[in-house]
């Protein structure tokens, strides 16, 4: 309950006519607004402030965007993931009439299939990474035969990405079954033994947006690339994912893919 | 969002093609940034980068002699264009912050906490910039009208 008596702030005059007020406060707002007409007069010039404002400014609403601020034109080729999420949900905002924003979690672009992948790579994720003496096939050290290996198994290039920049140095990999064939499974390790998976495999999608998700400490970060589906799992801290999942992603980018 | 950005641009930088540089750059920027991954309000985050850049291109300016384009005294305007400049030239007297904020709160109905956040201060900052903003827009407009009651 609010006492009449307390004195209105001129804070209050404020967040009274920005509607910042909480409800309660509003009528005692109100009851001394119509006993200070200098205070009510200066309410009044605000209000008729913000209808000037928007007098003047609002046309510029209702033009039509000009070319050069075109998303087509400013989202570049190959970059096309990292553009993805910030570009969907501008153009999910401007089709749904300009009312609310999409929260990063509700861009959706694929299929339930590609969320199965991603349980799939979690689910190997966990099972490898708690494996002390064996929690890969072919170590680091054979990185050459490992990459020749998995590439002519899984029917694309695969490379195991310098993920030393954040730290990480390879383990090794292994052959998992993957939803529509093989997949390739690579696991990385820091100096503290926090461990990251790279799992690779073909998926029904051409190409998606980057999405994060979590499964109790364990983070993924996930997206296709011309038919090919990549997860990056660790640490639910998603700065720290985001951070590996870039620069894996950056270089799956130079490599060459076989077919498409 | 990207018309409001606009015209909150446009309002921020007066001149219409420096408003449209403005939210190019900012769009670019977004685009680049590792950030999105992040979540959050990306409409606060766009707001955030182009006060941000407004800012800096402003200090800029500020190192270099401007000619500032003359303002059109036209007394056969109507009434509504002359308005228009009367809340456009009052704007222009303000200092970046308190113009920003102003534009942020009156015209793109941001809420304090959101613009607390794109300034990078506390809402209590926001709110005194927000009160010397109106002050100064209120004497600049009455100043333009005599006409109107003059307050002490």
């Amino acid at each position: 309950m609010t006492d009449r008596n307390i004195p209105v702030t001129e804070d209050e005059l404020h967040a009274y006519v920005d509607n910042e007020l909480p409800a309660e406060r509003r009528s005692d707002v109100e009851a001394w607004l119509a006993t200070h007409p200098d205070d009510a007069e200066r309410v009044q010039s605000w209000r008729a402030m913000a209808e000037a404002l928007h007098a003047r400014y609002d046309s510029v609403v209702n033009e039509p965007v000009p070319k050069r601020l075109e998303l087509e034109r400013l989202v570049q080729q190959p970059r096309r993931w990292l553009y993805g999420a910030v570009a969907a949900s501008l153009l999910a905002f401007a089709a749904g009439g300009g009312t609310g924003w999409l929260a990063h979690g509700a861009i959706t672009a694929s299929p339930s299939s590609f969320q199965m992948f991603t349980d799939d790579a979690l689910d190997a994720h966990r099972l490898y990474v708690v494996e002390v003496r064996h929690p890969v096939e072919v170590p680091g050290n054979e990185r050459a035969h490992l990459q020749a290996w998995l590439t002519k198994r899984c029917g694309w290039t695969v490379r195991a990405p310098e993920l030393d920049a954040t730290g990480l140095k390879l383990v090794g990999g292994r052959l998992l079954p993957g939803p529509t064939g093989p997949a390739s499974f690579l696991m990385y390790e820091s100096a503290s033994g926090e461990r990251f998976t790279v799992y690779t495999a073909k998926a029904a999608t051409e190409t998606t947006q980057m999405r994060f998700t979590t499964q109790d400490k364990n983070g993924a970060m996930f997206w296709a690339d011309r038919g090919v589906g990549y997860v990056v799992s660790g640490t639910s801290d998603r700065e720290r994912l985001a951070q590996v999942a870039r620069l894996v992603y950056d270089q799956a980018d130079k490599g060459e893919k076989s077919g498409g | 969002m990207i018309p409001a950005l606009r015209r909150y641009a446009r309002a921020l930088a007066r001149d219409a093609d420096i408003a449209d540089d403005l939210v190019q750059d900012t769009l670019v920027r977004a685009l680049r940034s590792e950030k999105l991954f992040l979540g959050g309000d990306v409409r606060s985050w766009l707001y955030t980068i182009l006060t941000n850049l407004n800012k800096n291109r402003r200090r800029s300016l500020a190192r270099r002699p401007q000619f500032m384009p003359l303002l059109e005294n036209n007394p056969d305007a109507s009434g509504t264009e002359a308005e228009g400049r009367d809340i456009a030239r009052a704007l222009s007297t303000l200092v970046e912050e308190q113009r920003a904020v102003l534009l942020l709160v009156m015209l793109e109905g941001l809420s304090y906490r959101e613009v607390a956040d794109i300034q990078g201060v506390p809402i209590g900052t926001v709110m005194s910039r927000l009160a010397r903003a109106r002050a100064h827009v209120k004497a600049s407009l009455e100043g333009e009208r005599p006409a109107l009651r003059r307050v002490k």
